[in-house]
C-alpha cells in the first residue's frame, strides 16, 4: 500500500523506492516499492518488526544511503543522484538526526555541541532561537559540562537540541529512546512533540517502542519491505494492535 | 570544527607526542646540524682574522699543484729570498717580512709520540719576533740553528718545558732541538684555532720546511699610512707579475675559513643524513597513529559527516591535527637541536685542541628547516588517514559498519611497482650509470626499494607471521597473541616496516663494511708478499711517513731479501690530476705486488721513465715509448717516457715514478714499507730490529701481516660502531611505534579482553598474549629488515667489485643478533600495554559501550 497525505507539499517523500543488497543467489531486497509522503510540521512515526526495514527507509530518505530504484525527495530537493557535494549541503540545510547512541562529542561541552552543526557550516546562530531550544530542551544550567558529566537522558536532549538549533527541513530520529530509561524517554518524546506542536518542525522517527510511537502524530507500519499499515492519532493500545496483527501469520491488508 | 579538532587532539595529546617523538629527532638533527655549522663557521672566521689580523697584504708564489683546500693544505710554492726586496721597493709599502710557514712540522713529546691534532695545520715557521699576537710566555726566541720555540697548547699536549732537547719531525727525519721558548696570543689563547705551531731560526725553517736555502713561503706586507690593504695588493700584483699571488689580509682570512667550512659541510650532510632516517622512520610511525586514530573516531567522524561537514572539512580536521603536531614537534626538535648543535660544537672545539667557540648561532635556515621539515613530514604522513577518514560514510554514525577487510591488491601492486623503480634506480646508480648524479640515484633506489617493501609488507606478513607465530603456539595466550598480531595487516606491515628501515641499514652497512674488511684481508693475505709491514694510522691532517733511511738500513739485516717503500702524492700528469706513486725498489712491483708487465719492461726505472697500469694507459692513450709531461708539488715539470705498462690490480698505481722523483713529492718520505724475508727466516727475529730502527720514526711501526690488516681494518671497524649507534636511533622510533601499536590494539580490544577474563583468562596469561603479538611483530621487523639489509648491501658490494671488494661477506653473526635483540625489543615494547590490557576491569569492559 501507498501512505500518501493529500496536503500541499510533504517535507519528506519517497516514490516507489527499492533497496536490493547483495546480488544473485544472496539477493535481499530490504525496501520493495515503498512510496511514502511525511508532512511538513507533523510527528511521524515509522515501526515494524526487527528486518522489516524501517531502518533502511530512514537512512534512505535521510540520503545517508542510496537507493537501488525510485527516488526520495526532502522538500523541492531530489535526493536520489547528489553527488558527495549535493548530500552533504543537504545535511547541512535541511537535515537533522537524533541517534540512538546520542552520538555527542566527548571532548565538547554541551553548548559547544549543540552549535557544532552551525559552525561546521560556519554559519552564526540565530540567538532568540537558540534561547528558545535551550530553554525547550531544559538545559540552561549545563551547558559547560560534558557529556560524560550528564544522564543519559541529559544526554539525548543536548543531542535534539543539536538537532533542532539548525531549523532543519525534517530531523530523522533512529530509535532515540532505545537507551534510554521509560521516564527520560518520555521526556525526550514529550520535548519532540512539543517542538512539532508549538515550532512547527517536522520530525520522522523510527522506533519498535509502541508507546514512543504513540507520540507521533501518525504511524506508518512496515513488514518485509513495504508498508503495510498506517494509524493517525495513534495510542499505545492502537499500535500495540496493528503491531500484533503484523507479526500474525496471515498478511494483513488495510 | 577548528575548536572540535582541537579539543580532540588535546583529548590524545601523550600518543600524539609520543609518534611525534620521531619528528622531534629528525628535526634536531636537521637544526642541530645547521647550529653547528653557523657556530663553528662563524668561530673559523674569528680565528682567522685573528690569525691575519697582522697582515695588511700577503705576497705567494703560484702553488704548483692547485689542491682544494678541502684536500689539504695547498703547497705554497718556495720563491726566492731576493723578491723580499723587490717587494720592499713598491712605494707604499712600510715594511715586509720574508715568512716560512708550511704544513708538517710534527713535535715529538715527552712519551716519545708525535703531538697529532685531529684536523687543525701542524705548522713549521722561521721566527720573526714577538708581535702584537704573539707574546713570549717563558724564554727567548731561537737564535742558534738547534733552539727552537712553539706555542703554549703544544708545549702542553707534549709536556715539555723549556730547557728540553725535543725531536720535530719535517720533511727531514727527526731532528734534536733545544726548547728555549714558549709563546702564547694575545687575550691569554694558547693556540689559535687548536694549530700547533714550531718556530725555528730563519735558515733551519727554510731548509726543514721548503727543503732549501734562502726561499720564503710568503711575504708579508704592512701598508705605509695612507695607502689601503686593497690598493697596495694592486699595486704589488702590477709589480710582481703573474707568478704571484697577492692578497690581502681579510682574503686570506675569508680563503682559509671557506676551506675549513668546506670541510664542515661534509659533516653537516652526515647529520642531515640521519635526520632523513629519522625522518623516514617517523613517517612510518606518524602514518600508523593517524590510521588508527581515525579508524578508532570512525563514528565520530561519521557523525560530523551527518552533521554536514563535508569530505574536505574531514580531511582539513586531520590534517589539522598533523600540523598542530608538527608544529609541537618543530618547536621541540629545534630546541633539541639548538642543544645538540651547541654541545657539538663544544666538543668539535675541545677535540680541535681549544678552538675559542663564536656565540651561539641560531641561523635562519636552522629554524626554517625545522619547521618546514617537521611540519611537512608530519603533514604528508597523515594525508592518507585523512583520505580514509574522509571516505567513511554517515551513515556509520547510526550503526556498526564493519570496515570491510579491504583486498590488498592494490597495495601490493603498488609496492611491487615501487620496489621495481627502487631497483632500478639502485641499477642505474650502482652501476655507474647515472653520472653525476650517481649518489643522487642510489639514495632515491634505497628509499624507494624501503617504501616499495613496506608497501609489500601487509602481503608478506600473512605468512611470515603466521609461521613465526607457530613458534608460539604451544599455549592457548600464544595462539591468541599469534592470532591478533596476524588481525591487522596493514597495522602490522608499518609497525614492522618502522623496524624494518632502521635494521636493514645496520644490515646494509655492516655488510659493505665487513665485505670491505674481509676484501682488504683477503688482498692483503694472498698478495701481498711481504711478511712485515712498516706504516703508520693516518688520523692527522697528512699520512704518517718515515726516515727514508730505514730502508737502506732494513735490507742489510740478514735474513731481508727485499725492502721497499711507498711514496704518494697528487700530480698533474697530462694536463690531468693524478695519484702518483714511488716504489724505492721497482723490482718490488712484481715481487712483492705481483704486479703482472702487459707492454714494456717494469722490472727497472731510468730517472726520466715511467710505468703506468694498462687503465691509464687506456684512459690516456698512451703505450710504451709514449712522453708525458709531469708536474709534482715542489720543482719544476718534467717529462717522462713510459717504458712500461702493467695490469691494472688491486695493488697498482696509475702511475709509477722513478725513486728520484720522491724528492718533489710533498711528503718526500716513505708513507709505508714492505719486507720480504728469505725462505725460513723467523719474523720474530727480525721484527725487533727494525722497531729499533724506527726509533726516530714514531708516527710508524712495524706489524707483521696478520697486525697490518688489522691496523688497515681497524678504521673500519670503529666507523661500523659510529654508524650503529647512530642507526640504534632509528630503532629506537621504531620501538615507540611498537609500543603506540600495541597501546592502541589493547584500547581497541578492551571489550574483546574483558570477555577473555570473563571466561577465565588470567592476568599473566593476557600479558602473555600482548607480549607475543609485539614479539612477532619485531621479529617479522627485524626479519625483513636483515633481508632487505643484505640485499641492499649485496648490490653495493657487486658494484664495488671494481674498486676491491671482491668477497661478499654476511655477517650472520650480527644477523642472528638482531633477530634476538627485535624479540628483546618486543618484550620491551609489550610492557607497558601488557600491564595495561592485565588491569582492564572485566565487568567494566563487557559493559563498555
Amino acid at each position: 500500500m501507498t501512505a500518501t497525505v493529500g496536503q500541499e507539499q510533504a517535507a519528506a517523500r519517497a516514490n516507489d523506492v527499492w533497496k536490493v543488497y547483495g546480488s544473485g543467489e544472496a539477493q535481499v531486497a530490504a525496501l520493495r516499492g515503498v512510496s511514502a509522503e511525511f508532512e511538513r510540521g507533523r510527528f511521524t512515526a515509522i515501526m515494524g518488526p526487527s528486518g522489516s526495514g524501517k531502518s533502511t527507509l530512514m537512512h534512505c530518505l535521510a540520503g545517508l544511503d542510496t537507493v537501488t530504484k525510485g527516488t526520495v525527495m526532502i522538500g523541492d530537493t531530489t535526493v536520489t543522484g547528489l553527488n558527495d557535494a549535493g548530500l552533504t549541503k543537504l545535511r547541512r540545510d535541511k537535515v537533522g538526526f537524533i541517534f540512538q547512541q546520542f552520538n555527542l562529542l566527548p571532548t565538547l561541552t554541551a553548548q559547544e555541541n549543540i552549535l557544532l552543526p552551525l559552525s561546521i557550516a560556519g554559519r552564526k546562530p540565530d540567538p532568540a532561537w537558540y534561547d528558545v531550544v535551550i530553554d525547550t530542551v531544559g538545559l540552561r544550567d549545563r551547558l559547560g559540562h560534558r557529556p560524560a558529566q550528564l544522564s543519559g537522558g541529559q544526554q539525548q536532549r543536548v543531542a535534539c537540541a543539536r538537532a533542532l538549533v539548525a531549523r532543519p527541513e525534517v530531523i530523522f530520529a533512529d530509535e532515540p529512546t532505545g537507551n534510554l530509561d521509560s521516564r527520560s524517554g518520555a521526556e525526550v518524546l514529550k520535548f519532540l512533540r512539543n517542538s512539532v506542536r508549538e515550532h512547527g518542525q517536522t520530525i520522522v522517527m523510527v522506533t519498535h517502542d509502541p508507546t514512543a510511537a504513540a507520540y507521533a502524530d501518525r504511524v506508518v507500519f512496515l513488514a518485509d519491505g513495504q508498508i503495510v499499515s498506517e494509524l493517525i492519532e495513534p495510542t499505545a493500545e492502537t499500535v500495540l494492535d496493528t503491531m500484533k496483527k503484523l507479526d500474525a501469520p496471515v498478511e494483513v491488508g488495510n | 570544527m577548528l575548536r572540535a579538532t582541537l579539543k580532540s587532539l588535546l583529548a590524545r595529546k601523550l600518543r600524539l607526542l609520543l609518534s611525534g617523538l620521531a619528528v622531534v629527532l629528525g628535526v634536531m638533527f636537521v637544526s642541530g646540524a645547521f647550529v653547528l655549522t653557523d657556530t663553528l663557521g662563524r668561530s673559523f672566521d674569528a680565528v682567522f682574522a685573528d690569525a691575519y689580523a697582522e697582515v695588511d697584504v700577503s705576497v705567494e708564489a703560484k702553488p704548483k699543484i692547485d689542491v682544494s683546500t678541502a684536500e689539504g693544505m695547498p703547497l705554497s710554492t718556495p720563491m726566492p729570498a731576493s723578491v723580499l726586496d723587490r717587494v720592499k721597493a713598491v712605494p707604499g709599502v712600510a715594511d715586509a717580512a720574508g715568512v716560512v710557514a708550511a704544513e708538517g712540522a710534527r713535535m715529538i713529546g715527552s712519551n716519545g709520540k708525535v703531538v697529532t691534532s685531529f684536523g687543525p695545520p701542524q705548522l713549521g715557521q722561521n721566527w720573526l719576533g714577538e708581535s702584537d699576537l704573539l707574546e713570549l710566555r717563558e724564554g727567548r726566541g731561537p737564535q742558534a740553528d738547534d733552539e727552537i720555540v712553539i706555542n703554549a697548547a703544544l708545549a702542553e699536549a707534549g709536556k715539555v718545558k723549556v730547557g728540553d732537547r725535543v725531536g720535530v719531525l719535517t720533511l727531514a727525519p727527526k731532528k734534536e732541538f733545544t726548547l728555549v721558548g714558549v709563546f702564547g696570543y694575545s687575550g691569554g689563547r694558547d693556540s689559535i684555532g687548536g694549530a700547533n705551531e714550531v718556530y725555528f731560526t730563519t735558515p733551519v725553517a727554510q731548509q726543514l720546511m721548503l727543503g732549501k736555502p734562502d726561499v720564503f713561503s710568503n711575504i708579508s706586507v704592512q701598508a705605509a699610512d695612507g695607502t689601503t690593504p686593497a690598493a697596495l695588493r694592486d699595486e704589488l700584483a702590477r709589480t710582481l707579475g703573474a707568478d704571484y699571488q697577492v692578497k690581502t689580509g681579510e682574503q686570506l682570512a675569508a680563503d682559509a675559513s671557506a676551506g675549513l667550512k668546506e670541510g664542515l659541510s661534509f659533516f653537516n650532510k652526515i647529520l642531515l643524513g640521519f635526520a632523513a632516517v629519522a625522518l623516514l622512520v617517523g613517517t612510518f610511525l606518524i602514518l600508523n597513529t593517524f590510521s588508527i586514530i581515525v579508524a578508532q573516531r570512525t563514528r565520530e567522524l561519521a557523525l560530523m559527516r551527518a552533521i554536514g561537514a563535508s569530505g574536505k572539512q574531514v580531511i582539513g580536521s586531520v590534517v589539522l591535527e598533523a600540523l598542530a603536531v608538527g608544529l609541537i614537534a618543530s618547536v621541540l626538535g629545534l630546541a633539541a637541536g639548538i642543544g645538540v648543535g651547541a654541545l657539538l660544537a663544544y666538543l668539535f672545539g675541545q677535540l680541535a685542541g681549544g678552538l675559542t667557540l663564536a656565540g651561539l648561532g641560531v641561523p635562519a635556515s636552522a629554524v626554517f628547516g625545522a619547521f618546514a621539515v617537521g611540519m611537512l613530514i608530519t603533514v604528508v604522513a597523515a594525508l592518507l588517514p585523512a583520505l580514509r577518514a574522509s571516505r567513511i560514510p554517515p551513515i556509520a554514525a547510526m550503526q556498526d559498519v564493519a570496515t570491510p577487510d579491504r583486498p590488498l591488491t592494490k597495495v601490493t601492486i603498488g609496492g611491487a611497482v615501487v620496489t621495481g623503480i627502487g631497483a632500478v634506480l639502485l641499477f642505474l646508480g650502482l652501476g655507474g650509470h647515472a653520472g653525476d648524479s650517481t649518489l643522487a640515484t642510489i639514495l632515491g633506489g634505497v628509499l624507494f626499494a624501503f617504501i616499495g617493501v613496506a608497501l609489500l609488507t601487509p602481503i608478506i606478513s600473512r605468512p611470515v607471521v603466521s609461521l613465526l607465530g607457530a613458534m608460539f603456539s604451544w599455549s592457548v595466550p600464544g595462539k591468541l597473541g599469534r592470532l591478533n598480531s596476524g588481525r591487522n595487516p596493514r597495522r602490522t606491515a608499518i609497525t614492522a616496516a618502522a623496524l624494518m628501515v632502521g635494521i636493514a641499514l645496520v644490515t646494509g652497512v655492516t655488510v659493505i663494511l665487513d665485505s670491505a674488511k674481509g676484501s682488504i684481508g683477503a688482498l692483503a693475505e694472498d698478495t701481498i708478499k711481504a711478511e712485515l709491514v712498516i706504516s703508520g694510522s693516518t688520523s692527522g691532517p697528512r699520512p704518517a711517513s718515515f726516515d727514508p733511511a730505514v730502508l737502506e738500513k732494513a735490507a742489510a739485516i740478514p735474513g731481508v731479501q727485499m725492502v721497499d717503500g711507498e711514496y704518494g702524492d697528487m700530480a698533474v700528469v697530462g694536463g690531468q690530476r693524478t695519484w702518483v706513486a714511488v716504489s724505492s725498489n721497482v723490482a718490488a712491483l712484481q715481487q712483492i705486488f705481483g704486479a703482472k708487465a702487459a707492454a714494456g719492461d717494469i722490472s727497472k726505472l731510468a730517472p726520466d721513465q715511467m710505468l703506468v697500469s694498462s687503465d691509464t694507459a687506456k684512459a690516456r692513450n698512451l703505450s710504451v715509448g709514449s712522453t708525458v709531461p709531469v708536474q709534482l708539488s715542489r720543482g719544476d715539470a718534467r717529462t717522462y717516457t713510459v717504458s712500461g705498462i702493467y695490469e691494472s690490480s688491486q695493488l697498482t698505481n696509475p702511475v709509477t715514478l722513478p725513486p728520484q722523483a720522491a724528492a718533489d713529492f710533498a711528503i718526500p718520505q716513505p708513507i709505508q714499507g714492505f719486507l720480504q724475508l728469505a725462505p725460513g727466516t723467523s719474523v720474530d727475529a727480525v721484527q725487533p730490529q727494525i722497531e729499533r730502527l724506527l726509533a726516530d720514526s714514531p708516527e710508524v711501526s712495524v706489524a707483521d701481516r696478520a697486525g697490518f690488516i688489522e691496523q688497515q681494518t681497524g678504521q673500519l671497524d670503529s666507523l661500523l660502531q659510529m654508524i650503529q649507534i647512530l642507526l640504534a636511533l632509528a630503532i629506537v622510533i621504531a620501538v615507540l611505534g611498537i609500543i603506540n601499536t600495541l597501546a592502541l590494539s589493547v584500547l581497541e580490544r578492551t571489550r574483546e579482553l574483558g570477555l577473555l577474563r570473563a571466561i577465565g583468562l588470567r592476568r599473566a596469561q593476557t600479558m602473555r598474549m600482548i607480549t607475543v603479538e609485539a614479539v612477532v611483530i619485531s621479529i617479522f621487523g627485524a626479519l625483513l629488515g636483515v633481508v632487505v639489509g643484505t640485499g641492499l648491501g649485496a648490490a653495493v658490494v657487486e658494484a664495488l667489485k671494481d674498486e676491491g671488494i671482491t668477497d661478499l661477506i654476511l655477517p650472520w653473526g650480527q644477523m642472528v643478533t638482531f633477530l634476538i635483540l627485535a624479540a628483546i625489543i618486543g618484550v620491551v615494547a609489550a610492557v607497558l600495554p601488557a600491564i595495561r590490557a592485565a588491569r582492564i576491569n572485566v565487568l567494566g569492559a563487557i559493559a563498555h559501550d
